[in-house]
């Protein structure tokens, strides 16, 4: 039987006050999770200060699988940075290079043009139909680090929903049956 | 007490931590490298020089980058992508940056380089204000690690001019 048999004698042998104190546990968990995400949102001013690569095209730079992590600062667009942007119409954001970048005079707003570093033309294809340019708004931040690898776990997760509820299961049950 | 899985969490998440640890050293190692690059970038001719339909000025230019970036490779660099890009104010704009060429350097062996070319993207102003224009022809280059922070610098020749008429 071993660790099954020890696993089930434990949910047995559960009292109502143990399970309460697990309960907050479990509780301290999950809020302290949340709260180191939104304080990330709030120190770099990015509505999603990680992001996952989803596609080859920053290539051999960025792989799929790989994480950035993004800032959102008052400082203006540059080119050669490289940006998280939305278009209208589109859900999944995109991570490219600033290739030109043109700045107002009166108003400071800016034009923006992107391109991934493994694509062969520029970004116009992908942007709304009709749109030349990125506006300020369409940017939800600049990459400033990078680690790889890491974002595998969320892409197998998302692909394979099965493997996220397995994997949900055994934490839950772990926290559930942990003794101290 | 000291189950299976009990040892398994600890392992792993010491294991985590260390790696963490690493990934952090490795980035903040790259601040100890003081980089000495240079550049040396010539217009060599101007191919064509006219306004396009829609009143936007275009040029294109024929140009030759050469520049040494060894020394902003460390052990924790993947790559180095380059940029050459024209830089310069005009009545509308405070700043325009246009792309003109770029590469990716994937070692160090490779970093020092002179490339013949003509401007990879378009050389578009917003307007019809380049003829007689003084710009800057700028080498960036952003250093992507292996793994932590991205960083990048420049360096800007500047005195470069488009002609006052179209050709």
């Amino acid at each position: 039987m071993g660790f099954v048999g020890e696993t089930i004698d434990s949910i047995k042998s559960i009292q109502i006050r143990q399970l309460l104190s697990q309960t907050v546990s479990l509780g301290m968990i999950v809020t302290s999770a949340l709260i180191i995400w939104k304080a990330l949102i709030c120190i770099t001013g990015s509505e999603s200060p990680v992001v996952v690569v989803l596609s080859g095209s920053m290539e051999p730079g960025f792989k799929r699988g790989d994480i950035l992590f993004l800032h959102m600062s008052d400082d203006p667009i540059r080119a050669g940075e490289i940006v998280v942007f939305n278009v209208d119409g589109r859900e999944i954001p995109i991570v490219h290079r600033v290739i030109k970048v043109h700045e107002r005079k009166d108003t400071g707003e800016v034009d923006v043009l992107t391109k991934g570093d493994n694509n062969y033309g520029d970004d116009r294809l992908l942007y709304a139909q009709g749109q030349l340019w990125l506006q300020r708004h369409h940017i939800m931040g600049r990459a400033v680090g990078f680690l790889p690898y890491v974002g595998w776990v969320t892409i197998i997760m998302t692909e394979k929903p099965i493997i996220k509820y397995i994997l949900l299961g055994a934490l839950g049950l772990l926290v559930i049956t942990s003794k101290d | 007490m000291h189950t299976y899985v009990y040892r398994l969490n600890v392992l792993l998440t010491e294991a985590i931590t260390l790696l963490a640890l690493m990934c952090a050293i490795a980035s903040l190692s790259d601040k100890l490298n003081v980089a000495s690059p240079s550049a040396d970038i010539q217009v060599l001719h101007i191919n064509w020089f006219h306004k396009q339909r829609n009143g936007n000025d275009e040029v294109s230019l024929t140009m030759n980058v050469s520049a040494d970036l060894k020394s902003t490779f460390t052990w924790n660099t993947k790559q180095v992508f380059v940029f050459l890009a024209a830089e310069y104010e005009t009545e509308k704009n405070y700043l325009n940056q246009i792309s003109l060429w770029d590469a990716i350097i994937p070692s160090k062996e490779q970093a020092k380089f002179s490339y013949h070319t003509i401007n990879k993207y378009r050389f578009t102003d917003q307007g019809n204000s380049l003829r007689g224009k003084k710009y800057n022809l700028t080498l960036h280059w952003h250093v992507m690690p292996k793994t932590g922070k991205m960083f990048s610098d420049r360096i800007v020749t500047t005195g470069h001019s488009l002609p006052e008429e179209y050709i």
